[in-house]
């Protein structure tokens, strides 16, 4: 956040796509500062790589408008657009060694070949491959060539670094390394950076600020600690870890009910009372352990199942007045210790009016 | 695996400070190619060719099929009078039942064939799936000149026919079965290979018999290759004009009777007529197979695991009587008619001799037909293969012009309904048309290579976008984002990769540029004859031996360049894309 200045670096204006009847895209408002390395997040179909292919000029828009740099390149060419790309098949050419391929952009570029050569072994000394000049990619490993097209996409000093889901295709322990070190390499180089992604962890390790997309429009652009605290919609609520929801009724004052049960919740959101909600809480913040039954949203339920998931342990929990529904506890392992919680248990577990998030109704995810 | 090399240090530790500046490369402005430009341009191009070759004579023979003799718009009288005429209507139904008999005996035939080579632990699959691909490196008439030497009026074995002569629909029957042989096995051995050899397993698993394995799960399976190889089969026999030509005797069929009307009586309007009759069952395959294609790429998941046939003794020792027996007929025959090129007169003095190769002495020609066919199926090759599979990459890898790569992809798939012997009576109206500026072409070998390449056009044309498509997509995008024109990246990746489909291509055009007898039928002048049509003048004239040597010289053209193609493969391809291997290569 602190790398975006006063003029975006990007800006994307009422961008739309449509294929057939389907619309990918619907009026997509966006704006990106410089050095900034933004995630596109949502599931598939939800129209992030088409943003990101529209931003490349690889597809063309409908309507809308793109400005990178100040330079309108709504009808431009990717050739005239200066970006590097980075796809999740690596898109390596698999007859060209590893310094061809990252020098295939400065060939074209007519610059002299000893500069040539310097300058692959410069970029292949960044991505931490000194040696693997002379190999042909069938020879690397899946994160080896990931490494080699994000030097190939850097060669020519683009100012945007585009990323289409460049880990998807790799192994959980790769993933995390390579995460790190591009996200490294980014700060370092100050590049302006657009990754798209499935992967909420991913989004939320990496990014500056996430762009959560769903159905063609974007649902929320904050920081990863935004998305996560304040969802804007219950879509966002769901697909950034995981969330209960329970059906509800906004009281007066603070006060919405659920069941029977009336609860404090501090998200008001303007709510009309009387109005109907759907109350969200996250799985990890419902307190289990020390609770009286005399605190705030404090309430009995029975424990009916416990899964064991290693770190932590996933309780359902039956409350004992109506609540319109089950709930979900994520409790920590050393609590876990400490309760020695058993199926069939008793006991109090309370919602913290924090934790608490009025949703819509129509917004169900 | 490679990946613990780098070990625990990531790149960012070893970052040398230099590289973080990563200073601006490439000068900021820089003379932007005008691409999307060039690009269109060449899809427009492609069109207009393919427009040209094939979709105008087309046309034009439509048209003319309606016309009166005398040039006037005659409607549909010119079929009126073809279907009131008792003679034409009997070569349709001569024509029809031939096929249908060629289709009833090659499928099954071709079906056993092919289970042998798919189904079971038959030893030398390899050698047998090559002796019956024989008859596809020798023109078709080359069968009809085999067999006119076994069961002619001096064959050795035409005691088999109880006295009827080889000369109509017996030896056409006969010799079209041998030709159209290999072009059934080739679409079962693909359908029968296309199985999932889970459901093998699930039925053995159930217990389920044999029987009702091969009737359950074999036979749906290959149900679309048996519709398509019967539809291919039946329009190879109605179109050919080859065999007809040198063993139907006075059995008149719609190939022969529309190079009579065209080449003997000059009807031009009855001879489109006749074209436009042959074009239907080709039409109707070609419908056929594409809704097969649909439905048959629904059958194979991403899940399936190919068929592994495990030892059975009986059933193997079975089919090998089986496959020995129909490839020793194939190579049986068409060795015969090469050990008759040798033989100084048959049947009486079976003494071997070269003369017959001595070509002018039957056909004052000499040698000068091969030497064209020589030519032409060059340039064949080597104009195809550039344009078929620059043609391709325009249609499959460029974004440009929607509609112009459409139309591109229509007429480029267009060849494959149209027979040889259709497309040579178009070229006949359309390049011969006194109103068409082009008519100048007519009779020069420039238009015998336009006509062959339009004639094999699709094959090659759905090969070289088959190998296209296994290239990865985004190649493009990468170097528009590197600011690299398509035409270099075509250069250095795309050609590169497609090299064994290349050439690939140049050896299927250049094989059958050599043995087409159909389409150029029509086209010649008196310089460019070619090596298969001066065989059918050769054998019309009765010096059936000078025939069947010219046959084989070009059978062993054929044969030497499929040769040379795998040798290529062998040891210059492999050692030039050390690419495609895993291991470092020093």
């Amino acid at each position: 956040m602190t790398l975006r200045d006063a003029t975006p670096f990007l800006r994307v204006s009422g961008l739309s796509k449509r294929y057939g009847a389907f619309t990918a895209l619907d009026g997509i408002d966006l704006e990106i500062g410089r050095g900034e390395f933004v995630c596109f997040l949502g599931p598939s179909g939800c129209g992030k790589t088409t943003l990101l292919r529209l931003i490349a000029g690889l597809d063309r828009q409908d309507s809308g408008r793109i400005v990178i740099g100040g330079v309108d390149v709504s009808t431009a060419p990717p050739a005239a657009r200066d970006f590097g790309i980075v796809f999740q098949s690596y898109a390596l050419f698999p007859n060209l060694t590893v310094a061809a391929n990252v020098a295939y952009g400065l060939v074209n570029g007519r610059m002299p070949k000893a500069q040539v050569t310097a300058r692959v072994a410069e970029l292949l000394a960044l991505v931490g491959l000194p040696e693997q000049g002379p190999k042909y990619p069938v020879q690397l490993s899946g994160g080896q060539q990931q490494r080699v097209a994000l030097a190939r996409a850097l060669a020519t000093s683009p100012s945007l670094l585009l990323l289409d889901e460049p880990l998807s295709a790799l192994d959980a322990k790769v993933r995390t390394r390579l995460r790190d070190e591009i996200r490294q390499l980014q700060k370092r180089l100050g590049i302006t950076t657009i990754m798209v992604t499935h992967d909420q962890e991913e989004a939320l390790a990496m990014a500056d600020r996430v762009v959560v997309m769903n159905r063609g429009a974007i649902e929320q652009v904050g920081t990863p600690a935004e998305i996560y605290r304040n969802p804007a919609t219950a879509f966002v609520a769901d697909f950034i870890g995981a969330m209960t929801f329970l059906d509800a009724r906004v009281g007066s004052a603070r006060q919405i009910r659920v069941g029977a049960v009336d609860l404090v919740c501090e998200d008001g959101r303007g709510f009309v009372p009387g109005s109907p909600v759907r109350l969200g809480f996250r799985p990890e913040e419902i307190r289990v352990g020390n609770v009286r039954p005399t605190d705030v949203n404090a309430f009995q339920v029975r424990v009916r199942s416990l899964e064991f998931l290693g770190a932590f342990t996933r309780a359902r929990l039956e409350p004992s007045l109506d609540l319109g529904g089950s709930l979900v506890a994520d409790v920590s392992a050393n609590l876990h210790g400490d309760l020695a919680l058993t199926e069939g248990q008793y006991l109090y577990v309370s919602l913290p009016p924090a934790a608490l998030r009025a949703f819509p109704v129509a917004a169900r995810p | 695996m490679a990946e613990s090399v780098l070990g625990t240090s990531s790149l960012v530790v070893s970052l040398p400070e230099a590289a973080l500046s990563l200073p601006k490369a490439l000068p900021a402005k820089r003379r932007t190619v005008p691409e999307a430009a060039i690009g269109t341009a060449l899809i427009a191009v492609l069109c207009l060719f393919l427009l040209l070759i094939i979709a105008l004579p087309l046309g034009t023979l439509l048209i003319k099929s309606l016309e009166a003799p005398d040039g006037g718009m005659a409607g549909l009288s010119n079929f009126r009078t073809y279907f009131a005429t008792p003679t034409l209507v009997d070569a349709l139904l001569n024509s029809l039942t031939v096929a249908g008999i060629v289709v009833a005996l090659v499928v099954p035939l071709a079906f056993g064939y092919a289970y042998a080579l798919t189904r079971t632990a038959m030893p030398f699959k390899a050698l047998f799936l090559a002796l019956a691909l024989l008859p596809l490196f020798a023109p078709s008439l080359l069968s009809g000149i085999a067999l006119t030497y076994i069961l002619g009026n001096q064959g050795f074995l035409r005691g088999l026919l109880f006295g009827h002569s080889v000369y109509g629909p017996i030896g056409i029957t006969l010799a079209e079965c041998l030709y159209a042989f290999p072009h059934a096995l080739i679409i079962l051995v693909t359908a029968l290979g296309l199985s999932d050899g889970r459901l093998y397993e699930a039925a053995s698993a159930m217990g389920t018999s044999r029987l009702r394995t091969f009737v359950t799960v074999t036979l749906p399976g290959a149900r679309y290759g048996l519709v398509s190889a019967a539809f291919v089969v039946f329009t190879l026999v109605v179109t050919d004009f080859g065999i007809p030509k040198v063993i139907g005797g006075q059995y008149p069929v719609l190939a022969t009777d529309a190079y009579r009307q065209v080449v003997g009586q000059q009807n031009f309007p009855m001879g489109a007529v006749v074209g436009l009759l042959m074009l239907v069952p080709a039409v109707l395959a070609f419908i056929v197979d594409r809704l097969i294609q649909r439905r048959q790429s629904s059958l194979l998941s991403a899940r399936s695991v190919p068929y592994e046939p495990k030892p059975h003794p009986v059933r193997d020792r079975l089919v090998l009587v089986y496959a020995m027996l129909v490839a020793g007929v194939i190579v049986g025959t068409y060795g015969v008619a090469v050990w008759a090129s040798f033989i100084r007169y048959w049947p009486y003095n079976l003494g071997l001799t070269l003369d017959h190769y001595d070509f002018a002495a039957a056909d004052s020609d000499g040698w000068s037909p091969y030497w064209n066919s020589l030519a032409m199926a060059l340039s064949v090759a080597a104009i195809g293969t550039m344009t078929v599979f620059c043609g391709a990459y325009l249609i499959e890898k460029l974004k440009l012009f929607p509609a112009g790569r459409a139309f591109a992809q229509l007429l480029a798939m267009l060849p494959l309904a149209v027979p040889g012997l259709v497309l040579g009576l178009g070229y006949v109206f359309f390049f011969n048309a006194p109103w068409n500026p082009l008519n100048v072409l007519y009779g020069t070998l420039a238009l015998l290579v336009i006509n062959t390449l339009a004639h094999y056009y699709t094959v090659a044309h759905v090969t070289a976008t088959t190998a296209l498509k296994q290239i990865d997509p985004e190649f493009e995008a990468v170097s528009a984002s590197l600011k690299v024109p398509f035409w270099q990246t075509f250069r250095r990746v795309s050609l590169p990769i497609c090299l064994p489909t290349v050439l690939e291509l140049f050896v299927y055009l250049f094989v059958n540029a050599m043995t087409t007898v159909s389409a150029v039928i029509f086209l010649y002048g008196p310089s460019t004859k070619l090596a298969a049509i001066a065989i059918v003048h050769m054998d019309e004239a009765g010096t059936t031996a000078a025939a069947a040597a010219m046959a084989s010289v070009i059978m062993a053209t054929a044969l030497g360049a499929r040769l040379a193609l795998a040798l290529v493969n062998r040891f210059v391809i492999a050692r030039a894309q050390g690419w495609r291997r895993r291991e470092a290569t020093a």
